[in-house]
């Protein structure tokens, strides 16, 4: 009885993820995290250079895990991202809101919104709503059933990584999986 | 990190073993007071961990999908009551902490989950049917948090299985 028997990536990635990287690259780092988490902070730039090192031999998936019970923001943000992600900017709003985590109010958010020129009208609108809240919590489901145990939770190439994850470690992993 | 295997777990097929232990200083939960809806009951070594979603934080954002097979959970681990009161507190806990204190470890014995090298509880995981019946249970090597999902696939197949 492994640790790992169940743990695998339900469902696999598919159209309707955020993916960064070419879909033929041998290695999908798949990342659930939450906006909020110091964590997944940390983990913000270990993952941006290690996209650096690897280039087009990896792409990167980022699905949504806000631990809301313990981050007052964490679900907000990722509608946010969400949201950008509905005017084709999801990435650059995930970078804004790893590079300003500790300001993630909603009024933060419509700032974010500002710099990165989406049609802000529509992301309040959108935000309010809570238009994209349906599909954060689907993420958070399917990391549920995924066997995430808590935040970030990597997987590569579908199955999940346990170790640490400094640039070291997660290299060596990919390298084993590759 | 090698994990003891001195641990016998009670498997699936087993009848859940009765306990009764303090969820706060003056309150008593027992077994018997989850009858007649599945139950879930999380090991774990000691409160405080120091990392976001640990596995009781976990069980907290995921207690609406627990909830949708009406199956309630309580945590287990050998920490005192007040220090259970405080840890909640703390992280917000929607579920009881249940404190296996004195005799220490009583229950985690007889479910088979002690470890006495460390004198902390496994990280185990035990689903209970209504009529008190251990339908899966699962040994986590103790540093790794197992998560939720052989949990739910578990609660799922036993609501199938009606």
């Amino acid at each position: 009885m492994s640790a790992t028997a169940s743990a695998k990536l339900k469902p696999p990635v598919g159209a309707n993820d955020h993916i960064e990287g070419p879909a033929k690259a041998p290695v999908t780092l798949l990342e659930y995290g939450d906006y909020e988490c110091p964590y997944c902070g940390e983990a913000y730039p270990i993952v941006k250079a290690l996209q650096e090192r690897l280039g087009d031999q990896v792409r990167l998936v980022f699905r949504n895990f806000p631990l809301a019970e313990a981050h007052p923001h964490a679900e907000h943000a990722a509608e946010a991202a969400e949201a950008a992600a509905a005017q084709g900017k999801f990435w650059e709003m995930h970078d804004l809101l790893y590079e300003n985590q500790d300001a993630l109010e909603d009024q933060d958010l419509v700032q974010y919104a500002e710099a990165l020129k989406l049609d802000v009208p529509r992301f309040v609108k959108e935000m309010k709503a809570g238009a994209h809240l349906e599909r954060v919590r689907a993420d958070f489901s399917s990391g549920v059933r995924s066997g995430v145990n808590g935040t970030p939770t990597f997987f590569i190439n579908g199955a999940r990584h346990d170790g640490p994850f400094d640039l070291r470690s997660l290299l060596a992993a990919i390298e084993e999986a590759a | 990190m090698a994990t003891e295997t001195a641990s016998k777990i009670l498997p699936a097929g087993a009848a859940a073993p009765d306990f009764s232990l303090h969820s706060t200083p003056d309150q008593l939960v027992s077994l018997s007071d989850f009858r007649g809806a599945p139950l879930i009951l999380a090991f774990y070594p000691a409160d405080w961990s120091p990392v976001c979603g640990d596995q009781m934080a976990l069980y907290n954002e995921v207690l609406a999908e627990f909830h949708k097979f009406k199956a309630a959970i309580v945590g287990i681990s050998v920490d005192g009551s007040w220090c259970h009161a405080a840890f909640a507190l703390d992280r917000k806990l929607h579920f009881p902490l249940l404190s296996d204190f004195e005799p220490k470890g009583a229950v985690a014995r007889k479910y088979g989950v002690y470890r006495d090298s460390d004198g902390v509880t496994e990280r185990a995981l035990f689903v209970i049917d209504p009529k008190g019946t251990i339908v899966w249970s699962y040994l986590s090597p103790v540093g790794v948090n197992p998560g939720a999902d052989g949990i739910l696939d578990a609660l799922e197949a036993l609501t199938s299985k009606k």
